[in-house]
Parts: structure tokens; C-alpha cells; sequence
């Protein structure tokens, strides 16, 4: 596909937010929109200008971003390692198994009054909490995964000799890794909707603490502002790791010609 | 050998058709079934087989769905263990790193890893024996061999189903195999890929000169490869059969088509 076909194809998704600014931005200018229920457009953007300015805007992205991927970190290694282990053995996935099921039907934002007295509104509560959430899809995508390569082929490499590091590397892994990916982009989701909601409860920085600070003082704009920057850092975290995908996937007949 | 294939053989000696001893006696032996039982559970899946295979012979097994033939062949990979009896593999084979360790399989289905380009996964048949560039420079040798260098570089998923299988060709063949253990591998395939991909399959076995063990369900083919036709009922060979048609053989001659019919009578008769 060339360069020219491929912006065509991604520029039509954004055809649609692109209609509703211009349709919001209508819609407060004739008054339609009141501009305490939902300032225009214009209106964010200049809140954004401004806060860009002072410098407050960046510095609670940065903040957000760097909780978000630390817990992402811790969260997503120990679901990808426990979900490789109870995929390549029957004791360790005996063993855990039951006891992650239970686990992974708690709410995992039900934990935050407990985590709130655990660690108080510091940094631990948000990491502990985003790498609970991130870890779920992780692990149970990557276990399905491993439990779902085509068995005809383990047995291929077997016969041809493959150790049981060449196994896992030339055909386990590559086998699993399209559920892996699965798991990646649905954590990614879950990584932003656990921070928000744990920062706009308990912080001191951050996005979520800056939409709460401007509710208190009815700067709809800004909280209007922070909801649509939300929007776009998980299109950005999920277009990446669609990159990732179609970079790794290259064989999969569903990224072909794509 | 037990007397029910002793017996077959002697009344086709008693035909027409020239032939020669079941065994060979001047080669080396490439492997022997002494007395294999193969029981699942309760199941009797193999009573007793007895064969002696000489080295550069295309042993062609035929048996009706169920026999055991399958069965034979994974035991003779090493893809399983018989419950009684034992497996003798001749001096040349030994030589090898293990017992299995020169004999390859051909399975029923490709079963190429689709996330390696197709040179990738011919050099799957090199693990163990070469690697890097070296893998690459043999892959390519033998994909030229079965008519696939131009397709060395793309995803198996592009390829049609005979395409696929000329690629799991040329990964068994790659390790130069002692015995190349093939288990309906071209089952799967139209009439006319499936007798492009015999004409490719004897042709190699005549250049590489390894012992070829075919099961198949097609007496056809098994006829018109073989050297030897082996045919197992209810666990126990049936038949143990001489083609003693000079090659290259003419599919349609009244010699092929007679033992044909001899075959289809033990197997329905």
C-alpha cells in the first residue's frame, strides 16, 4: 500500500470527531449550548493554549503518563511471566490458577478505599492499582495464547529436534503472540480508565487531580479539556501498539495487504 | 515374518510376475520390526509386526482406516514407544547423533509455522545440524530441487496447498534423512498435484537414494512409487509385496494395474 492510500485510509476516522467539533462549535455559537453545560470548542482549545503556557499542562501529562506506564510495567511482566508459566506447565497453572480466577472477578477499582488506607494518595496507591488492572488481560490473553498453539505444530518441531528453548522461541511464542496482542491493547485501555478514576479520587498531580481541582472552581473548559485529552492519549497508546502488531504480525493473513 | 505373509508371498511367486525375494539380502538392513505390539489401553493396534527393511528401499504401507498403518509410522519416528517388541535400526543409522535422529517425518497436513517465511522453514529441517548463512545457502539448494527458489522469501500462507507440501518436502529432505517416514502426505491434495508431487517425490528418492516409507491409502500410488508394498489388516501385515517394474514406470501398464487389483482383492476379498 503506498504512502498516499494509507493516510486516505486513516484520515477517514478522524472524518467523524473532526464533524462534531465543527458541529459542537456550531451549536455554541448560535446558543444552542449553553456554555456552562459544555463550552465550545474554541473555548477548550484556549484553556489548552493557556495551560500549555503555564506549563501545568504538560507537567500533569508527564506525571499521568510516567504512572501510567510504570504501573503498566509491574502489572503487564508479571501477567505476561505468570501467564507464560501456568501456559508451559500443568503444576504451576494447577497451582495459581484457581486463586487468580478469584481474584480476577474482584472489581479491581472496588480496592481502592483499601488501597487508599494502605498507602495513602502517594504514588504506590495509582501503581498498585493501574499494574492490578493491566495484569489481568495480560495474563489471561497470554495464557490463552500459549494454550492455543496449534499442537500439529509443537509436534513438527519436536520431530525436527527443536530443544525446548527453540520450541518456545520458533514456535510457541510466535503462536501465542497474536492473544498476546489482544491482552496488550485491552490492557492499555484498562491502564488510562484505573488511573483517571484513581487520580480524580486521590492525588496531588496528575490529569485526573487537574479535572478535579477545575471542577472546584468551575472551569468547565479545563474539565472538558482534560475528558478530551483522556480520548487522545488512548487512541496514541492504542495506535501503538497497532504499529507493534502489524510490525510482529507481518505473516498473519489479516495484516497482509492491510 | 509371520506365515500369513510367508503364505502371500509364495503364492505370488506362484504367479506370472517375475519377482525377487521379499528381502533383499545383498543391502544393509535400514531398520527391522522384531515382534511390535502397540496397545492403547484395551485396544490392539499393532499384533506383532515383523519387517525387515534394506537400506534405499520405498516400503509403500496400505491398510484400511484404523489398521495401525499410521501407527507403524510414528513408532518407527520414535513419535511413540511399542508396548512389546523392538525396533532395529541398521549400522548407518546408528552413526547418527540418536536412533531417530536421521529419520524424518512427513505429516499429513504441511504443518509449516506460518510466522517464518518459506526458506525459514525449510531451515527448521537443518536444527541440530546447521545454522546462519550455511542454513540459508542448503534451503535454498533444495527449495530450487522442488521447484520453489523464486517463493523462497514469502509467507507460507500465499501458497497453495501443493506449493505448502513441496515446502514440507524439501524440510524433511534438507537433514538428508537415513529414512524419511511420509504419512499420507499427499492425502490431502487434487488428483493431479497429488501425481506432479509422486513424479517429484520418486525423482528425489532416485537421486538421494535414502529408505522411504510411504503410508497411504491409495494403491495407485503406493504401486507406482514403491518397491515394496506392505499391507496391514487388524494390527497384522497382510501382505508383503515385491513391484518388480523397472522405472520409469508407466502409470496405466497391465503390470501395475495386476498387482493393483491383487492388492484390492487381499484388502476387500
Amino acid at each position: 500500500m503506498t504512502l498516499t492510500q494509507r493516510v486516505k485510509q486513516n484520515g477517514i476516522g478522524w472524518l467523524l470527531p473532526a464533524l462534531v467539533i465543527v458541529g459542537w462549535e456550531a451549536a455554541s455559537r448560535v446558543g444552542v449550548m449553553p456554555a456552562n453545560v459544555l463550552p465550545a470548542p474554541s473555548a477548550v482549545a484556549e484553556a489548552f493554549w493557556r495551560l500549555t503556557l503555564s506549563g501545568e499542562l504538560i507537567q500533569n501529562i508527564g506525571v499521568s503518563t510516567l504512572r501510567a506506564l510504570a504501573g503498566f510495567a509491574v502489572g503487564g511482566s508479571i501477567g505476561f511471566a505468570l501467564g507464560l508459566a501456568n501456559g508451559l506447565s500443568a503444576l504451576s497453572r494447577g497451582l495459581t490458577d484457581t486463586t487468580l480466577q478469584m481474584i480476577r472477578n474482584i472489581p479491581h477499582l472496588a480496592l481502592i478505599p483499601l488501597v487508599i488506607l494502605w498507602f495513602g494518595i502517594d504514588e504506590e496507591a495509582k501503581l498498585f492499582l493501574v499494574a492490578l488492572g493491566v495484569f489481568f488481560p495480560i495474563y489471561v490473553n497470554t495464557l490463552l495464547g500459549i494454550q492455543s498453539v496449534d499442537p500439529q505444530l509443537v509436534e513438527m518441531g519436536r520431530v525436527y529436534g527443536m530443544d525446548r528453548r527453540a520450541l518456545f522461541l520458533c514456535v510457541i511464542l510466535p503462536g501465542a503472540l497474536p492473544a498476546i496482542f489482544v491482552g496488550l491493547r485491552y490492557a492499555l485501555g484498562i491502564m488510562w480508565l484505573t488511573l483517571i478514576v484513581a487520580e480524580t479520587i486521590s492525588a496531588s498531580s496528575g490529569l485526573g487531580y487537574m479535572a478535579m481541582q477545575a471542577r472546584e472552581f468551575l472551569l468547565i473548559d479545563v474539565v472538558v479539556l482534560s475528558i478530551l485529552i483522556y480520548a487522545l492519549l488512548g487512541k496514541l497508546a492504542d495506535s501503538l501498539a497497532r504499529l507493534l502488531e502489524r510490525l510482529s504480525l507481518g505473516w498473519h493473513p489479516a495484516f497482509q495487504n492491510a | 515374518m509371520p506365515a500369513a505373509s510367508l503364505a502371500a508371498v509364495r503364492s505370488f511367486v506362484a504367479a506370472p510376475i517375475p519377482t525377487r525375494p521379499a528381502v533383499s539380502v545383498e543391502s544393509p538392513r535400514a531398520f527391522a520390526f522384531k515382534g511390535v505390539e502397540k496397545r492403547f489401553g484395551d485396544k490392539v493396534v499393532l499384533d506383532g509386526i515383523d519387517i525387515d527393511v534394506p537400506v534405499g528401499q520405498f516400503v509403500a504401507v496400505i491398510g484400511k482406516s484404523g489398521c495401525g498403518k499410521s501407527t507403524l509410522l510414528r513408532l518407527l519416528a520414535g513419535l511413540d514407544r511399542p508396548t512389546a517388541g523392538s525396533l532395529i535400526f541398521g549400522p548407518e543409522a546408528k552413526a547418527g547423533a540418536g536412533e531417530e535422529s536421521r529419520t524424518r517425518f512427513m505429516f499429513q497436513e504441511p504443518r509449516l509455522l506460518p510466522w517464518a517465511s518459506v526458506v525459514k522453514n525449510v531451515e527448521v529441517g537443518l536444527t541440530g545440524i546447521a545454522a546462519g548463512a550455511e542454513a540459508r545457502r542448503r534451503a535454498l539448494a533444495i527449495l530450487g530441487e522442488v521447484g520453489l527458489a523464486d517463493r523462497a522469501d514469502e509467507w507460507p500462507s500465499v501458497l497453495s496447498g501443493g506449493q505448502k507440501q513441496r515446502v514440507a518436502l524439501a524440510r524433511a529432505l534438507i537433514g538428508q534423512p537415513q529414512i524419511l517416514a511420509l504419512d499420507e502426505p499427499l492425502g490431502a491434495l487434487d488428483a493431479l498435484t497429488r501425481i506432479e508431487m509422486q513424479q517429484l517425490l520418486e525423482r528425489i528418492w532416485l537421486e538421494q537414494k535414502f529408505t522411504a516409507v510411504l503410508v497411504t491409502h491409495d494403491v495407485a500410488e503406493a504401486v507406482a512409487l514403491a518397491d515394496r508394498v506392505v499391507v496391514i489388516s487388524e494390527g497384522r501385515i497382510a501382505l508383503d509385496l515385491e513391484v518388480p517394474v523397472a522405472r520409469p514406470r508407466w502409470r496405466g501398464s497391465v503390470e501395475l494395474a495386476r498387482l493393483e487389483g491383487r492388492i484390492l482383492d487381499q484388502l476387500f476379498g
